[in-house]
């Protein structure tokens, strides 16, 4: 008898929490201001504030839905056409894009806060996606453990003195990992030729960041002083030091930078057009853009935002990175890695 | 004896519902998904599957998902088996305390462990001079031994305690020796719990993920890891479908094995209360060691650096928990909160659902239980990607326009972690004697009545089992988690681990590691709670027992 009262108590707990919840959404429906969904990727970050002022603009209420890494967001979006899970995506970037691009999940939206974003960051003619942050995938290098001077070029990293030193991710299943094969396809006369001399040098190689940068680079104790990793690294390095430092440890091998641009558009079938539009709007104000480096080690895409200070002071990024256009990515992707897997791994 | 003078209604009505009620939910929850995400993509053309039996890597990867599944369930029953023995002889505190500990590996994030194997292994290769592990198969199998040493343990332990060990004891009379006893007497009767455990651990390395691509070689795809490039890296459903269908194929060709043996082995039973044989001190203090080591070594490295300040050693990483930084949507406290509950209604949900089932799979003999043994043991072998999809497809219409909604992702978790308690309870079930119910009946109880009074009680061991692996899964979920769109404030604990790893930092990363300790923590304590609960019930409970001398 008792044990089942323990098990019966238990039912009506669950019972009870889940129609506790219930009647929490229902009280949330009984508002008439309008509710956003903005469908993001895993990364996304932002000031508790930065929806509030958007709230107290518009009276309209963002609710923020993760889904997964980048591609996984964009499978999700996809997969969900005309039916989608909210009403704003947010996150897709470059390397992507043309996927979505290619299916009817989202609306066209020109939005007038174009007028302050550079041309070099508008990629979809079409206006479906807007762009709204920005960042570089770049080799790191550990400033204490080289013994000679910083490579400063993508072919420095074949030569002998940065033998046994760099770290990459498996393109086929990291997504800097992908943007640095990009990277040498890009700004290398021959990639293959270059990452099979890449292997000579003995390039070490993970399925993901984490594993590169905690693993075999000198950040998590490891022997490397190169790792492939992000232009905004070493600010986070600075910010996240323990103890405080005041020059961040790390520094970036512009020569070595593949530009990714995150970009954010309306989802077709959402019931909030023109709210919808109101967000992307919002998107690109100075309120969120001043807020993208701090929380995502980003940067913003518009022209009228502010860096934070310590981006101003140690952040490098460079004027001129490399970059494929969306199509050609989209298009050779399964060549390219196949072609990378063969040389590399084979 | 006859089951038809018995209230035969009642009896057909509390069938059907426990019949009805687990095939609705999972097929609501899981098959319907599943189904559907996979003939859509299908629709597209078949296509998927030659390209699949043309492609050589793709075959590489089924034949190493295979076999690698196959070593990693040998490694784990042949590591585990020495502690089952020992636990099955082991109660009081210290029994509670090893339980605690050899569960926490499950709640483990696997970056985290894979990040702590590594080192362990570079640490031996330096030190010791064993060959370096690390993005071999062998790195592979140790780790899915880490991770299900407590399915082989504890399923196979508290099957071990139950048995009659008057057998043994004659055995042993009659000359026998030790070993011979084991092989001849105790192992043919413990077969039905190490072929439960050995298909749990079978079925979780071959549906790895994290493990495989943590500490794998950068070749050594799985049928799991391709699902992923395909769908997700790739965008092409069509051949991850046709993967989920072979990895599907695979897994229910497994699983009607593994019952099949489960049912042919012989019941065994204890209708007197007997002792188990006792162990020599030092062969306990050695398996005890043994097993400390193994699952104790990545645990140290975690712990040591959680604590580990820049002048030292420090409480810092565990304070900052409790501050929001911009890396997360909560503070790491309120994510781990949220595991939590969802933890504990998962455990709610998989328990249910679970007996229920196992009642069932014993109570009939029939295709109807052979089905519902397959149905609940499934989604244990089904991709996260598959099922995480098949939901965001399936579950958006009115009335079941439910796939953003905060619960089911506890009713997901709750999914998987269904196999574990049917497959701990199942073998329990089967342990009991036939003539304990047909005592019972001629005694005037309702088959209701022997449900509960009979046989409950008697699986009490069992479900205390299930109910920790419930917990701890649902609380170290990753997978399933990330392919379901979900809002950022009901962040869970690994998933917040995860976060604060993916940005450079010595702060985050002491947080990180900080928060790990706090999960495996967690699961400690809820295991402790669960047997404590457990072993207070049992005192109550033998008073009113019908058997026992």
């Amino acid at each position: 008898m008792r044990k089942t009262n323990v098990l019966l108590g238990s039912i009506c707990a669950a019972t009870l929490t889940i129609a506790a919840c219930g009647s929490n959404s229902v009280s949330q429906e009984e508002a008439t201001e309008v509710t956003l969904t903005l469908v993001t990727h895993d990364s996304f970050a932002i000031s508790d504030d930065v929806f509030e002022s958007f709230h107290a603009q518009t009276g309209i209420t963002v609710e923020v839905l993760t889904s997964g890494d980048v591609g996984s967001l964009v499978a999700q979006t996809i997969l969900s056409a005309k039916n989608p899970v909210g009403d704003v995506v947010y996150g897709v970037d470059n390397t992507f894009m043309q996927r979505l691009l290619d299916s009817s999940a989202i609306e066209p939206y020109e939005t007038p806060a174009l007028a302050h974003v550079p041309d070099q960051f508008e990629l979809d003619s079409t206006y479906r996606l807007t762009p709204i942050d920005y960042g570089d995938v770049c080799v790191n290098y550990w400033k204490d453990a080289l013994s000679g001077p910083a490579p400063t070029s993508l072919m420095d990293l074949v030569s002998r003195e940065y033998k046994s030193s760099l770290i990459v991710q498996n393109p086929e299943t990291s997504s800097p990992g992908m943007a640095f094969l990009l990277a040498t396809i890009a700004g290398t006369p021959d990639w293959e030729d270059f990452w099979k001399q890449l292997r000579i040098n003995d390039v070490a190689v993970t399925n993901g960041w984490e594993a590169a940068y905690y693993g075999d680079f000198i950040a998590g104790g490891g022997s490397r002083p190169l790792v492939v990793s992000y232009a905004s690294s070493p600010v986070a390095e600075l910010i996240y030091a323990d103890p405080p430092v005041d020059e961040p440890p790390t520094g970036v091998l512009l020569d070595s930078c593949f530009r990714q641009v995150e970009f954010a558009g309306v989802l077709a079938g959402t019931e909030h057009p023109s709210e919808s539009q109101m967000l992307i709007d919002f998107l690109l104000s100075d309120t969120f853009q001043n807020n993208i480096p701090m929380n995502m080690f980003m940067y913003p895409t518009s022209s009228t935002a502010e860096l934070p200070p310590e981006f101003v002071q140690h952040s490098q990024i460079t004027d001129t990175p490399l970059f494929l256009s969306p199509a050609d990515i989209e298009a050779n992707r399964q060549d390219w890695t196949e072609r990378w897997v063969e040389i590399v791994l084979g | 004896m006859n089951r038809r003078t018995y209230s035969e209604i009642g009896w057909r009505t509390v069938a059907v519902v426990c019949g009805v009620a687990p095939i609705g939910f999972l097929g609501l929850f899981f098959f319907y998904p599943v189904i559907n995400i996979v003939t859509s993509s299908l629709s597209q053309g078949w296509a998927g599957f030659t390209d699949i039996f043309n492609s050589s890597r793709t075959r590489d990867a089924i034949w190493f998902t295979t076999w690698q599944a196959a070593a990693s369930t040998a490694v784990t029953i042949a590591i585990a088996l020495p502690c089952a023995a020992l636990m099955a002889r082991t109660s009081g505190k210290a029994g509670i305390w090893l339980k605690a500990l050899v569960t926490v590996p499950f709640v483990l994030p696997t970056i985290v462990v894979g990040g702590a194997f590594k080192e362990l292994f570079e640490r031996l290769n330096g030190s010791v001079g064993v060959p370096n592990l690390n993005q071999t198969a062998a790195a592979i199998i140790i780790a899915h031994a880490f991770f299900n040493f407590a399915v082989v343990a504890r399923t196979v332990g508290a099957y071990w305690a139950g048995l009659d060990h008057q057998l043994e004891e004659q055995a042993r009379t009659l000359g026998s020796s030790g070993s011979h006893v084991f092989w001849r007497v105790t192992w043919p009767r413990l077969k039905p719990a190490v072929f439960a455990a050995g298909a749990i651990t079978f079925l979780f390395s071959f549906t790895s993920f994290g493990v495989v691509l943590v500490l794998g070689g950068l070749r050594q795809a799985t049928i799991e890891t391709e699902i992923f490039r395909h769908a997700v890296v790739r965008g092409d459903l069509a051949t991850s479908a046709s993967m989920s269908v072979i990895q599907i194929g695979a897994v229910l060709c497994l699983v009607a094995v593994t019952s099949h043996l489960e049912r042919r082995t012989n019941v065994s039973t204890q209708m007197m209360r007997s002792a188990i044989a006792p162990m020599r001190t030092g062969t306990k203090t050695t398996i005890a060691v043994l097993s400390l080591i193994f699952l104790g070594s990545p645990l140290v490295v975690m712990v040591e650096r959680s604590f580990k300040v820049a002048d030292g050693y420090g409480l810092q990483s565990y304070a900052a928990l409790f501050n929001k930084i911009p890396q997360l949507p909560t503070t790491a406290i309120e994510a781990l909160g949220n595991s939590v509950i969802y933890a504990l209604i998962a455990t709610a949900i998989a328990l249910c659902l679970g007996v229920v089932c196992a009642l069932a799979i014993v109570a009939r003999r029939d295709a109807m239980g052979r089905f519902l043994d397959l149905a609940a043991t499934l989604p244990l072998g089904v991709s996260a990607v598959t099922v995480g999809f098949g939901i965001l497809i399936s579950l958006n219409r009115s009335p079941v326009d439910w796939r953003t909604r905060w619960w089911i992702i506890p009713t997901a978790h709750a999914i998987v972690a269904v196999p574990f308690v049917v497959r701990s309870v199942v073998p329990m079930l089967r342990q009991i004697h036939p003539s304990l119910r047909e005592a019972a009946a001629l005694l005037g109880s309702s088959p209701l009545q022997i449900r509960r009074q009979i046989d409950l009680p008697l699986v009490a061991r069992g479900i205390t089992v299930a109910a920790g692996f419930a917990f701890a899964i649902s609380l170290g979920e990753f997978g399933a988690t990330s392919f379901l769109p979900r809002r950022a404030d009901t962040l869970t604990g690994p998933q917040a681990v995860f976060r604060l790893l993916s940005t450079p930092g010595d702060l985050l990363r002491g947080q990180a590691m900080a928060l790990s300790v706090v999960l495996a923590g967690a699961v400690a304590a809820a295991v402790i709670c669960s047997e404590l609960l457990a072993s207070k019930r049992k005192g109550r409970s033998e008073v009113d027992m019908p058997i026992g001398s």
